[in-house]
């Protein structure tokens, strides 16, 4: 079965998926919508697509099973509710919805209706984040106790004219476009923080959002996770994310080339692992695709998407449930920032992770039994 | 085209398989004289051709060798186009129609304006096609550039969307201002090569993944195969180790060994690696011609 899919929003990811999707064997491109009519002329122009600029038109017009959505963010919430309620299938940008409430009432929806519901978190597609994802299903390096979710890269370089990136508002900054990656794939490995602390979102270069974000996420048993992210980097040539992983049994690093594990002795070994370091490559990690246009990640994800549609799939690694907890995460990390610093006049009334911590007489102690 | 052809991945931090990797070279190679040195080393074992993207800091290179035209009288650049990133981060920044504005010259030439101009407001690709192309040589004026290659991720792009008479605007553009052969880097070799046929660019250069274990080659290896064996094209093979993931004699071997082949390009930061890989393209090439 052929899918009849539509593309809205044309916008650099938005130009990125409709080539990759077009080029699908199992996909036929119905229409494209955008809001600029200029983009839409050319298009028409020179592939013959047919276009919309008005969404609620191209819904009632053109016969379609899915739809894939990337329009700024703001504009999710509205967009993706009027195709679920037309019973189309659903692959939406990240990040899902600035608001919350918005996030889990799209993920009701979609599950009521029973329709496929994928947002475009590429990094769980990339290889060696999914052999992460393997090694601590396996309980390769034993009991988790910390992480550090990193992404870093050249965005805002310098003070910049406004567009809807450059507003938290509507979803632009480092926080919603950057941030979002590595929180995501903090989700998917450890599910959701109960809290979180010493936020930090600040401007190095934007007037109305932040460039570079800090945050502490504390887990319930004893596990806490660093977000470490700044898209005003350029000594970055592209995004870059990575996540190093701390156990009892030995250390996980991943970044989108490569994935480094140490394996302490007494270890689980896995398959083809071994004690010490093990290296696996992306050219060892990474499927074939149909189409490539700029890492496999992005071809993947919406082969997938087009796979679950066909099989009718209820079961979505990146499913809008999985997206809002990382919303819940990123509203979180907002209101942290916004309580500011923990001061020497309330910190007793912050909930420090007591957890596993030792009281200072049990501390000293353990020094002098030389522990 | 000689059978081999010097890349430029090394000096500008891409590395496939390691990012510690892809920083250690983009530190050494910060200044341009530790480019020009790892090139004089390729040029003087009797590699004369650099396939480079139009990235910015080409531009001191190409300086260089017009600065010294009795050193490098053979030297002959391929130049790659665009350099996406910039082109991606101006339209992150401006939207498409914007990102178009901003790289054309507005000012001076009253050709360009009106190509430009006129082009857009008539939704016309074409001036503005060739006026993008036009900026981006102008590094390289004076120099021999003999093949102008259209980068893969605009390729490919394009190739996706469909836009196919773009490929024959480029290549229409390219032998008529440049006197130069078009060519072509993509990711979906099978594909393109259907797409440059329905368009009538007939026997073009293709560069693209062509590697024993497969890496990156969209469609298949299969199809790949296939399209060596029956397909008329000239054939410019890249990653041929895999990001390192082959063992170089194993690399060179088995792609001298596929028909229909003219040229690897391949990128190396040391004399031993640029060395070795010369002898085995001799050693290999010439055993697979007999």
């Amino acid at each position: 079965m052929m899918i009849k899919l539509a593309v809205v929003g044309l916008g650099k990811m938005g130009l990125s998926h409709l080539a990759m999707i077009k080029a699908h064997p199992g996909v036929t491109l119905e229409a494209i919508c955008d809001s600029t009519g200029y983009v839409l002329d050319v298009l028409n122009k020179y592939t013959g697509l047919k276009t919309f600029s008005d969404y609620s038109s191209m819904l009632n017009e053109a016969e379609l099973d899915a739809v894939l959505i990337a329009t700024p963010s703001r504009y999710h919430a509205d967009m993706v509710k009027a195709a679920l309620d037309r019973g189309l299938h659903v692959f939406c940008e990240k990040p899902l919805c600035l608001s919350v409430k918005d996030a889990e009432e799209l993920t009701a929806l979609a599950q009521q209706k029973g329709l496929v519901n994928q947002v475009g978190y590429h990094y769980r597609f990339v290889g060696a984040f999914q052999e992460v994802k393997r090694l601590l299903d396996a309980n390769a390096i034993g009991t988790v106790t910390h992480v550090l979710a990193e992404a870093y890269g050249p965005v805002v370089l310098k003070p910049k004219g406004s567009t809807w990136r450059t507003q938290r508002t509507e979803g632009g900054g480092c926080l919603y476009d950057y941030a979002a990656h590595p929180i995501n794939l903090v989700n998917w490995y450890f599910g959701e923080p109960h809290g979180v602390g010493g936020t930090v979102l600040n401007s190095i270069f934007s007037k109305e959002t932040d460039d570079e974000v800090y945050s502490t996420l504390y887990f319930g048993d004893g596990k806490s996770a660093q977000v470490s992210v700044n898209w005003s980097d350029e000594s970055y040539r592209k995004m870059s994310a990575k996540i190093t992983i701390q156990g009892t049994a030995g250390r996980i690093y991943a970044d989108r080339q490569e994935c480094q594990v140490f394996l302490r002795d007494g270890a689980t070994i896995p398959q083809g692992y071994q004690t010490g370091w093990n290296v696996r490559y992306t050219t060892d990690l990474t499927e074939p695709v149909w189409f490539y246009i700029r890492g496999e990640e992005y071809s993947s994800q919406l082969d997938y998407f087009v796979r679950q549609i066909q099989q009718k799939s209820g079961d979505n690694v990146n499913s809008f449930a999985n997206a809002a907890a990382t919303d819940r995460v990123i509203a979180m990390m907002i209101a942290d920032a916004e309580k500011g610093p923990a001061t020497g006049a309330d910190s007793a009334s912050l909930a420090a992770p007591v957890h596993k911590q030792l009281s200072l007489s049990g501390r000293l102690l353990g020094l002098l039994r030389g522990r | 085209m000689d059978h081999l052809l010097f890349g430029d991945n090394q000096f500008f931090g891409v590395n496939h398989m390691s990012e510690e990797k892809a920083r250690a070279q983009a530190m050494r190679f910060q200044d341009t004289s530790a480019i020009i040195d790892v090139l004089d080393i390729a040029y003087d074992t009797g590699i004369k051709t650099f396939m480079c993207t139009t990235h910015d800091r080409i531009e001191t290179v190409c300086d260089h060798m017009r600065a010294n035209p009795q050193r490098y009288q053979d030297f002959v650049f391929y130049p790659c186009m665009p350099y996406a990133h910039k082109y991606a981060n101006a339209m992150t920044d401006y939207g498409m129609l914007g990102a178009i504005k901003h790289f054309m010259p507005n000012e001076g030439f009253i050709d360009a304006a009106m190509r430009g101009g006129m082009s857009l407001a008539k939704k016309d690709i074409e001036g503005i096609t060739t006026l993008l192309i036009d900026a981006e040589m102008k590094m390289f004026q004076g120099l021999k550039t003999p093949v102008i290659f259209l980068q893969n991720v605009v390729v490919d792009l394009l190739l996706g969307l469909g836009f196919k008479d773009a490929f024959r605007i480029f290549a229409t553009h390219v032998k008529a201002r440049y006197n130069a052969e078009p060519g072509f880097i993509t990711m979906n070799l099978p594909m393109l090569l259907d797409v440059l046929d329905e368009v009538g660019i007939e026997n073009p250069i293709v560069c693209a993944n062509i590697n024993k274990i497969g890496f990156r080659v969209c469609g298949g290896v299969e199809a790949y195969e296939r399209a060596l064996h029956e397909r008329k094209f000239r054939a410019i093979a890249m990653s041929v180790f895999a990001s390192g993931a082959i063992p170089a004699k194993e690399a060179i071997e088995w792609v001298c060994q596929q028909p229909n082949i003219e040229s690897i390009v391949f990128g190396a930061s040391s004399q031993t690696n640029i060395h070795k890989t010369w002898k085995l393209v001799e050693q290999y090439w010439k055993a697979s011609a007999q």
